[in-house]
């Protein structure tokens, strides 16, 4: 009998049994189900695996800290160049101090003005970047 | 300016008081919730970002910035704006390498973070050595410059300011810690923002009305001295060396060029450097040149040109944008706040609002510094540059109105001082009271006391000096010591303790050395090069080669559980591996046992 309802799939299983059930004495199958097998249980493997540094675990996290890490570099050097680079222009190209834009001497603008929405972009992109990798670590650390 | 000249500013004074009023009650008012040691250290982590980030900023936005910045555009011109941009840019640094894994540690002060990192018990005595001396050196102009702008506006010596000004700190610290100084902080933001913005919308309105640049006698392109725009007494409380670039007719009475000098005096062009002593008076008549202090830009044109001086300019703004970029991650006290997020994603968030909030105070700085060039040269001669936001309301509009932005901006300076002396002071009684004494709340409470008592004894003593110079050397000595170890300690393996205290004490070595060279100098004729005065271009490289050097040299001794560390501070916060060491330490055993077994999920 129950050799007969596993054969026949789940779906109709539990119909099967009971029409059985009506039939004879019920030595029924039954499902017991203690915690949602999928999920947890591989989040608890892997966190765990992150926690005793295992190989395994100490890999995904060397990892993910190079990511995190190259991310910020790149914007920083970004940042650098963008910033660190005026002081040199102006001293090299002088005349660009005779530019005027709007009424106001270019190099007034180029540093009065233009980094602070430089600087902000560049945070903003980070905090985007930053945190889509930590999502994607977690996703993968919980899959 | 001397203390007899002054006349009370009633207007300035109660906007001073109010100020300190209104402080003192919202300090009140949220230290009430305050009780245990972790409200006092931390604000028990629960400050949202929009909220800490107004308090980093209304904390870092000091009398540096508030008066400071405008006075040095006054004075060096485009050049000068390089400390705004610094000052944000830091925050950048911070956001990308140390915002989150710093937060994530679970360190409730920066000692505690190199001994959590490290596992050294030594280092982490060196680490609170060097907070304190930060925090003291960042203090100090704090203090002096609040002397400065109550002895302008109302007849007292020179330490009511400051005294004042730890009296309120203090008392806030006293009752809430963190908790109260949190809301003080995000509080004065806003109110220094108003502060700087209103004067800054009028003077420029009136200036724009009056037909804007072209309509005045001194165009700020022309290659020429500014000039006084009318007939003007300035009064040198401090020795200066003035350069004479075109020929002026002016009435001296005192000691100019070490004789006495009294009734009218010729300057050409050829005598180069003219010096005037203390107690001296000089009178121009409207529209004769001004003559500015040595070290300084001569001509409008010059001042509107960037590194006019040649390379050693070039060589001073790149050490100044080391310092800045690299120094803010290094602040004990701005670190501090960012233990108070809840979590790292907070605290990155945090860096971001705070970015946005610095650049739009900036704003007004830059504003109000093109202007005073034109309406206050005269403190070009005297040379008390940080007086330009104060005094340009005054010039620009005689009579009431101009006296009543006057005393908004005063107010908005004296904001300045407060909500950084309490950030200060906070981040200094935190260090002390869990590292010298025993972490008790009372424990905080006289480590507060201590924190503000002993620089407010120094700063009645030393003699004072630009904000923003002083402000930047303080930069240096953040960036040559705890960026090393903040930078390498979050993303390198093999920092070894040894390797950071090298590193610490050879950056933090130099740059003492070089504060107290440019000291000794400034009182025996200002021999000390470029690099003395702004050290961070030779010395933040040198901490961090010796940091490398030092950590490879002693690579057996890496802590055990860098991994562990390491993992903490870098995983993110969903999967619950911040542990906090503050709750570890002084929590309540039912704190401690829910921190032991859960995770910390949010």
């Amino acid at each position: 009998m129950s050799k007969h309802s596993a054969g026949s799939g789940p779906g109709r299983s539990s119909k099967d049994s009971q029409d059985n059930g009506a039939a004879g004495p019920p030595p029924r199958r039954k499902r017991v189900v203690l915690a949602d097998s999928r999920a947890p249980v591989t989040v608890l493997r892997t966190v765990v695996e992150l926690e005793e540094q295992t190989s395994y675990g100490e890999e995904l996290v060397r990892g993910f800290i190079r990511i995190q890490f190259r991310t910020a570099v790149r914007l920083a050097l970004l940042a650098a160049v963008l910033l660190c680079g005026l002081p040199v222009l102006f001293f090299f190209v002088p005349s660009i101090s005779d530019v005027t834009v709007a009424g106001v001497r270019l190099p007034w603008l180029l540093l009065g003005v233009a980094p602070f929405p430089v600087l902000f972009g560049i945070g903003y992109w980070y905090n985007v970047l930053a945190e889509r990798h930590e999502r994607d670590f977690v996703d993968m650390v919980e899959k | 300016m001397g203390g007899t000249a002054v006349e009370l500013n009633l207007w300035a004074v109660s906007g001073i008081a109010l100020v300190a009023v209104m402080t003192f009650y919202v300090g009140f008012r949220s230290s009430r919730a305050a009780s245990t040691t972790q409200d006092f250290l931390v604000a028990r982590r629960t400050v949202r970002s929009r909220r800490n980030a107004a308090a980093v900023s209304g904390e870092y936005l000091s009398a540096a910035s508030f008066l400071g910045v405008a006075g040095l555009i006054l004075k060096d011109g485009v050049d000068a704006l390089w400390y705004p941009i610094g000052f944000t840019a830091g925050y950048l640094a911070l956001m990308l390498f140390v915002a989150a894994p710093l937060r994530r540690s679970g360190a409730y002060t920066l000692p505690d973070f190199v001994e959590a990192r490290l596992g050294s018990g030594g280092l982490r005595k060196l680490a609170t050595f060097f907070v304190i001396f930060i925090g003291m050196l960042y203090l100090l102009p704090q203090l002096q410059a609040a002397g400065l702008v109550l002895s302008r506006i109302m007849p007292v010596p020179q330490w009511v300011g400051p005294v004042i000004v730890i009296v309120v700190v203090v008392v806030n610290v006293f009752g809430g810690g963190m908790r109260a100084i949190t809301v003080v902080q995000a509080f004065q933001y806003w109110l220094k923002l108003f502060a700087i913005a209103l004067p800054t919308f009028v003077l420029c309105a009136i200036f724009i009305g009056r037909g804007g640049a072209g309509a005045h006698e001194t165009s700020l392109t022309a290659p020429t001295s500014p000039t006084f725009t009318d007939a003007t007494t300035v009064q040198v409380d401090t020795p200066v060396r003035l350069q004479v670039k075109e020929p002026v007719w002016l009435w001296a009475d005192g000691v100019v060029n070490g004789a006495p000098a009294s009734g009218d005096v010729y300057w050409k062009p050829g005598v180069g450097e003219v010096t005037v002593d203390a107690g001296t008076t000089l009178r121009f008549s409207a529209g004769s040149a001004v003559p500015v202090v040595a070290g300084a830009p001569a001509d409008n044109d010059s001042w509107m040109r960037p590194s006019s001086g040649g390379a050693g300019d070039l060589f001073t703004t790149y050490s100044l944008i080391f310092a800045t970029f690299l120094g803010t991650m290094g602040l004990p006290h701005v670190l501090v706040r960012f233990y108070t997020n809840p979590d790292g994603k907070a605290a990155r968030r945090t860096t971001l609002h705070i970015m946005l909030l610095l650049a739009l105070f900036y704003m007004f700085p830059l504003l109000l510094g093109a202007l005073s060039r034109i309406y206050v040269p005269e403190l070009l001669v005297s040379g008390q540059t940080d007086a330009a936001v104060t005094a340009l309301p005054a010039k620009i509009i005689p009579g009431i109105g101009g006296e009543i932005l006057g005393a908004v901006a005063a107010a908005g300076a004296f904001a300045a001082f407060l909500s950084t002396s309490s950030g200060l002071v906070v981040s200094v009684s935190g260090v002390l009271s869990t590292d010298v004494l025993r972490g008790r709340v009372r424990d905080f409470r006289w480590a507060a006391l201590i924190a503000g008592l002993a620089p407010l004894g120094l700063a009645l003593v030393l003699p004072p000096n630009d904000i923003s110079l002083s402000i930047g050397l303080t930069f240096a000595l953040a960036a040559s010591t705890f960026c090393p170890v903040l930078l390498l300690g979050i993303w390198w393996r093999k920092l070894t303790w040894a390797g950071a205290g090298a590193g610490m004490i050879v950056g933090g070595g130099l740059v003492i050395g070089a504060i107290v060279l440019d000291f000794v100098s400034r009182y025996t004729g200002d021999w000390a090069p470029a690099f003395v005065k702004q050290p961070a271009l030779i010395t933040v490289p040198i901490a961090f080669f010796v940091v490398y050097i030092v950590s490879k040299a002693t690579h057996r001794r890496l802590p055990a559980d860098t991994s562990r560390t390491l993992l903490r501070m870098h995983a993110p916060d969903p999967l619950g591996f911040i542990r906090d060491r503050d709750v570890a330490r002084f929590g309540t055993a039912e704190e401690r046992a829910r921190l032991a077994d859960g995770r910390h999920r949010r």
